[in-house]
């Protein structure tokens, strides 16, 4: 038996002092670009027949002269947010996350990242927690590819309160962002009305010793949840809500390996060239320390429900647990060797 | 231009010669000084590859120095292998991946219309580019808005890298295809000036859709052993070829044509 199994998971999970359940993300981006919309005339929206969804749909109703339905044509939709922006508007373009990036890739390279654009992309059904539909549906190749572009930024929020105060700074930043949102409602970390984000800065939401937790999305509750676990053992973790991924906060990363020596990051998207890829390429060239990542391991997932997906894909605060146990022990085996 | 370079697609901007300098010439409202006038018309090059004939109109309405010109795919210069809209004053998208700059044009036409500007948005593309599946997604939007303010050109010179468009993937009948997309079409022969003058008047009276203009061309055109000849799709001429050509266009080659 390994430890990990003579584990006794049910009483750690007692200990979970959980969130409520708030919003989805969609859904305060949805809103909250209707209420920009108001004061910003040179907004334009474009939707790849996906509006009731991405919730873009909330900015049509009120705004319909400045909200174009490109219909399933996401790669023209693209083009024309390109030529929209080069006349000075604010395009926000909108479809699920896996469809707005990849099927929009070259237009994007060309039209948005090479032409120096302020084009915002806001895809929605991030990750695998959409669930039921299915792999076709579901994005865990979107950072990758977004982060890859020169000059774009990528965000991927917590909730809805982050959410609802990130996409104005989406808005006013000179240049592209992708922005993902999730199709689920989802634990609310921050209370309501909570403003102290900000665009390129992770934000410390517990300060420990031993062990960072680094983390976008979802994963930043489920880090939480595993920091509180940790805890009650005696590992106090400092836990970092990662929601710009690029352009990562470096400063704070480098900050946290050297207070605690050890870092884990979580992230609900494939573990080539995301958020972990990220902080292994700024830790490795400022400060190695020993590094696990939690995300999809080189797989697609499958259809199922949400919770089921989580832990049959290892996106919970089990596996980010189980991470810090294997981390810990190369960092005491490291000072044991100094 | 190309000769110096060593590189790049004489025959393809060969064929839209007269299509850009009817346009510049006698059509569109532009101002060098100020590149980002917001009421100026616009010229998308979608077939980024035919930029060098687009580099010379654009330098010789002073956009930059005509000796620039002979910096085309250096280093050290601003004039990229294809489009680049960050570096070179006038041009208005970057493009080079095919099938891009029409949904780029209709994004400067919904803007126009947006801010009751009255510029007029013309896009010039490939015929092998229309190969190209957005630039279908394109045509359903354009015409599905009745953007009149958007004129194509597609320049049918007929030929495409690796052979002639008919026997690579055929796009004919092309007229009928952009009809039946809800476009007004126009077929001419886009070397005749008269021709191009009367299509864009044609084209500026259209209402409630988008038009085309199917120019029919030759690859090439100008210069007898380029014209027709695929072999120039994709590379530069040798000195004696640049010689020879340059006779032929009446220009003398120890000053580089236009210097």
């Amino acid at each position: 038996m390994t430890p990990e199994e003579k584990t006794n998971w049910t009483e750690r999970e007692g200990r979970l002092e959980r969130f409520p359940i708030g919003r989805a993300t969609r859904d305060a981006y949805g809103e909250v670009l209707a209420a920009l919309g108001a004061d910003h005339p040179e907004i334009v929206v474009l939707d790849g027949d996906l509006a009731k969804s991405t919730k873009s749909a909330v900015f049509a109703e009120r705004f319909p002269d400045r909200f174009f339905n490109a219909g399933i044509a996401e790669a023209n939709m693209a083009g024309i947010a390109s030529g929209l922006a080069a006349c000075g508007k604010i395009p926000f373009i909108s479809s699920f996350a896996s469809f707005l990036i990849c099927k929009t890739f070259d237009q994007l390279r060309l039209g948005v990242s090479y032409s120096k654009l302020p084009v915002k992309l806001v895809g929605s059904h991030g990750g695998i927690t959409l669930g039921p539909d299915g792999v076709s549906q579901m994005s865990i190749e979107d950072i990758a590819l977004a982060a890859s572009l020169p000059g774009m930024t990528v965000v991927v929020p917590a909730d809805e309160v982050s959410t609802g105060a990130l996409v104005p700074q989406v808005y006013a930043h000179p240049g592209a962002v992708f922005l993902r949102t999730g199709r689920n409602k989802v634990p609310r970390i921050y209370d309501p009305g909570d403003t102290d984000f900000q665009l390129g800065k992770g934000r410390v939401l517990r300060k420990g010793g031993d062990v960072a937790l680094v983390a976008c999305g979802i994963m930043v509750a489920e880090a939480i949840y595993a920091a509180q676990v940790l805890e009650a053992e005696g590992v106090s973790c400092t836990v970092v809500d990662m929601h710009t991924v690029k352009p990562i906060d470096e400063e704070l990363l480098v900050l946290v390996a050297r207070e605690c020596g050890a870092v884990v990051t979580a992230e609900e998207h494939q573990i080539y060239g995301g958020l972990g890829a990220i902080v292994s390429s700024v830790l490795g060239r400022n400060h190695p320390v020993p590094l696990e990542h939690v995300a999809l391991r080189d797989t697609f997932a499958k259809s199922g429900e949400p919770e089921e997906l989580k832990k049959l894909y290892g996106l919970t605060w089990r596996e980010i647990v189980i991470a810090v146990e294997r981390v810990l022990g190369r960092k005491r085996r490291e000072l044991s060797e100094e | 231009m190309i000769h110096r370079a060593g590189s790049g697609h004489p025959g393809g901007a060969l064929s839209l010669v007269e299509i850009l300098a009817e346009l510049y010439a006698r059509r569109m409202r532009f101002d060098p000084e100020h590149p980002d006038w917001p009421d100026r018309d616009r010229l998308i090059l979608s077939k980024g590859h035919g930029v060098p004939a687009l580099y010379a109109a654009l330098a010789w309405y002073g956009y930059f120095p005509k000796e620039e010109l002979l910096t085309l795919r250096r280093t050290d210069g601003r004039l990229e292998g294809h489009p680049d809209r960050c570096r070179v004053p006038g041009i208005e998208a970057s493009t080079g991946s095919l099938g891009q700059g029409l949904s780029i044009g209709i994004g400067h036409a919904l803007s126009g219309r947006l801010d009751q500007r009255t510029y007029r948005t013309f896009v010039i593309l490939g015929d092998g580019e229309i190969q190209e599946g957005q630039v279908w997604e394109a045509a359903l939007f354009a015409s599905a808005h009745r953007l009149d303010n958007l004129t194509a050109f597609i320049d049918c010179n007929g030929f495409q890298l690796d052979d002639a468009v008919e026997k690579i993937l055929s796009i004919e009948p092309v007229a009928e295809k952009w009809e039946s997309f809800g476009w007004a079409v126009r077929e001419i022969d886009g070397h005749s000036l008269g021709e191009i003058e009367e299509a864009i008047r044609w084209a500026d009276g259209v209402r409630g859709k988008p038009s085309v203009i199917v120019a029919r061309t030759v690859k090439g055109k100008g210069v007898s052993f380029m014209e027709g000849n695929n072999d120039f799709h994709g590379r530069a001429p040798t000195d004696e070829e640049f010689e020879h050509a340059m006779k032929e266009l009446g220009a003398h080659p120890e000053r580089e044509a236009f210097l």
